[in-house]
């Protein structure tokens, strides 16, 4: 599903160059749960940008469901986007002026569904996440996790290829941040190839695979048996 | 291209939004109302100009006769020439479409009015109807002399105000009242006020009727006109002068006058003495188009610039439009299609505000500088469409700019 070979990618910082990622290797098959952990300014949320086609790469290779990812022009990165991503933020990034069933619809809008369908389609995705009776709430009437289920169900919406989930949880308490991993581990046993940027290592123990950067630099890549979140909520 | 889509998508932010749109309208509506009232101020300050100024209409050509001169085929010089209704007539046909109005005036001298036991004695003129529109007189009361009295050789009179000041209380009870000349008796129409006192002191009455009971020939003692305005003075002192002396010719080739006779056919160009107000006018125009078109640069950059505060207001919310597989091309049309609705609709609104106060407060506001102000519609909505295209392309920009954000740049937290 994922294939990066020898990336690197650096910042500018006024004169100095900073690099962030120094020769990355690292694949992700499809159907996997996938933790990118690591201390902050490691890399790792460089990583998921590129991996959205959020940010590019400064040398290597990008594949993403066996397409190459470079040099896209913003036209066809936003149809990539659109088509094989689902993004799930830590500040949930959700529209605060639309509904959560308008904000669950917004991917497909850009798709070009009809106005019917998407409502049918958000309602299905809002109902996996049980906030089918909020369909109509704006979200500065919905708590922390609720809004985070909303954007997870968004992310789904489009019914992407592959999810990506930057600190997911950082905004939430630890009751709620368990309840959003139930979800998403749901939703990987139901085939969906998740990947997920945490610094939390209870989260990233909920995941399948470990994988942990420090200083732009892979430093270890291991699978673990998942620590099913709904025995903690 | 119709995409009821999108219309839900913008009419879903504006709804939703209610103060973004509130305080973008404002500012386009308010501009194109305080450019709408500076238009029709300007208009209205030309207007009170030109009436301030003008003595008689700025054009009046004065045509009259007297003896001539000069000898001229085997005629002797000191005759008497008397100008006639067929010669205005004739002058009337070739030169239609130069002119503008027309009157020719036959005056007696020294006729007594009585009404009641009150009399005086004034200058009595025999005019036709566009009299009313050569000299610069205003209705006080009533109405002037008009083409049924003409027709009908009706017994009406128009007086000066000196004159219903003499015979009646008020310019209001003067109207319809019989007055005696003469033992014929005259129904008063109206009453009219000229700038030049001396004027006041006239009674008009329809050439027909004058010409029926005073004089069997159908005379005329002098023709006057006004010609189609010109924008600039060169042209309308050059027309007049041409006009002028293809006249004078025709006349005393009819009359059979020496062509270099100066006594025999006169006339009297205003045109020439017109010079200042023709400047003052252009000045003033001049004036009011750059304060218009400064006014509109003004609107152009605030529309320009609330289109860049709205785009830094929306930053987040295009990255995560962005992050969810919105095109630029869509993100472009999503903010111009948004700003196109707004302006359009505040703009008219502002336009049809400006139009309503011009009309409440326009109609009633006659100084001695302003009168009347009022708006060319034409010019107005050709305003509010400049504004919108004009907003639209300094709006382009900041929408072009937007839908180039990396959504990466526009999620970050602050």
């Amino acid at each position: 599903m994922i294939e990066i070979k020898d990336l690197y990618k650096s910042y500018q910082m006024g004169k100095n160059v900073l690099p962030v990622l120094k020769g990355i290797n690292f694949s992700v098959q499809k159907g996997e749960m996938v933790s990118i952990m690591g201390s902050s300014g490691s890399g790792k949320s460089t990583l998921l940008n590129i991996i959205g086609i959020l940010d590019e790469l400064d040398q290597g290779t990008y594949h993403l469901d066996g397409l190459e990812v470079k040099n896209l022009n913003e036209k066809i990165a936003a149809q990539y986007r659109n088509k094989f991503l689902g993004f799930i933020f830590q500040s949930f990034n959700l529209i605060n002026y639309k509904t959560a069933i308008d904000n669950v619809s917004l991917p497909l809008y850009y798709q070009g569904v009809s106005r019917k369908e998407r409502e049918e389609r958000s309602l299905y995705y809002l109902e996996k996440v049980g906030l089918a009776k909020w369909a109509h709430h704006l979200p500065n009437e919905l708590s922390g996790g609720q809004k985070q289920r909303v954007a997870i169900a968004r992310a789904l919406a489009s019914d992407p290829k592959v999810l990506l989930a930057d600190e997911p949880t950082g905004a939430l308490d630890t009751k709620t941040s368990y309840e959003v991993m139930e979800i998403l581990q749901k939703i990987n046993n139901e085939g969906k190839t998740i990947i997920i940027v945490t610094h939390e290592p209870d989260i990233a123990q909920m995941t399948k695979r470990n994988v942990e950067l420090r200083d732009g630099i892979m430093i270890s890549d291991k699978r673990i048996e998942p620590v099913l979140a709904k025995d903690y909520v | 291209m119709f995409n009821i889509d999108r219309w839900q998508e913008i009419f879903d932010a504006i709804a939703k939004n209610k103060l973004r749109t509130f305080l973008t309208g404002v500012s386009v509506g308010s501009g194109i109302f305080i450019l709408i009232i500076l238009l029709g101020v300007a208009n209205g300050f030309k207007k009170g100009t030109e009436k301030q100024f003008s003595r008689d209409a700025a054009t009046l050509m004065h045509f009259w006769s007297g003896n001539t001169s000069k000898e001229y085929n085997g005629l002797n010089a000191g005759r008497s020439i008397k100008l006639t209704i067929d010669n205005y007539e004739l002058i009337e046909k070739q030169y239609q479409e130069y002119i503008e109005y027309k009157s020719a005036d036959y005056r007696r001298f020294g006729m007594t009015f009585n009404y009641k036991d009150k009399s005086g004695s004034y200058q009595f003129t025999g005019v036709m109807p566009d009299r009313q529109f050569l000299e610069s007189a205003d209705l006080v009361a009533g109405r002037f002399i008009n083409q049924k009295d003409y027709d009908q050789k009706n017994k009406t009179i128009v007086i000066g105000t000196q004159v219903s000041e003499t015979l009646f209380e008020t310019h209001q009870q003067a109207l319809g009242k019989r007055v005696q000349v003469n033992k014929i008796q005259f129904v008063v129409v109206g009453v009219f006020k000229d700038p030049n006192e001396r004027e006041n002191e006239r009674v008009y009455l329809p050439h027909s009727t004058m010409l029926q009971l005073y004089h069997r020939e159908r005379q005329g003692s002098s023709f006057l006109y006004t010609l189609h305005p010109e924008e600039r003075y060169e042209d309308a002192l050059a027309k007049s002068e041409t006009f002028a002396a293809q006249v004078k010719a025709k006349l005393q080739k009819i009359h059979q006058v020496h062509p270099d006779d100066p006594t025999g056919i006169r006339y009297f160009n205003s045109v020439k003495n017109s010079k200042d107000l023709y400047q003052l006018i252009f000045g003033m125009k001049l004036f009011f188009w750059v304060v218009g078109i400064l006014t509109l640069i003004a609107g152009i950059v605030g529309v320009g610039n609330i289109m860049l505060i709205i785009v830094k207001e929306r930053t987040k919310e295009i990255g995560i439009r962005k992050a969810l597989g919105a095109q630029p091309k869509a993100i472009v049309v999503m903010i111009l299609h948004e700003a196109i609705f707004i302006t359009s609709l505040s703009g008219v609104s502002g336009l049809f505000l400006g139009f309503l106060v011009l009309e409440l407060i326009g109609k009633n506001l006659q100084t001695d500088f302003i009168y009347q102000p009022s708006v060319n519609f034409s010019i107005a909505i050709s305003t509010v469409i400049l504004l919108v295209i004009a907003g639209v392309i300094a709006g382009y920009f900041p929408a072009k700019y937007a839908s180039k954000i990396k959504p990466i740049i526009a999620l970050r937290d602050e």
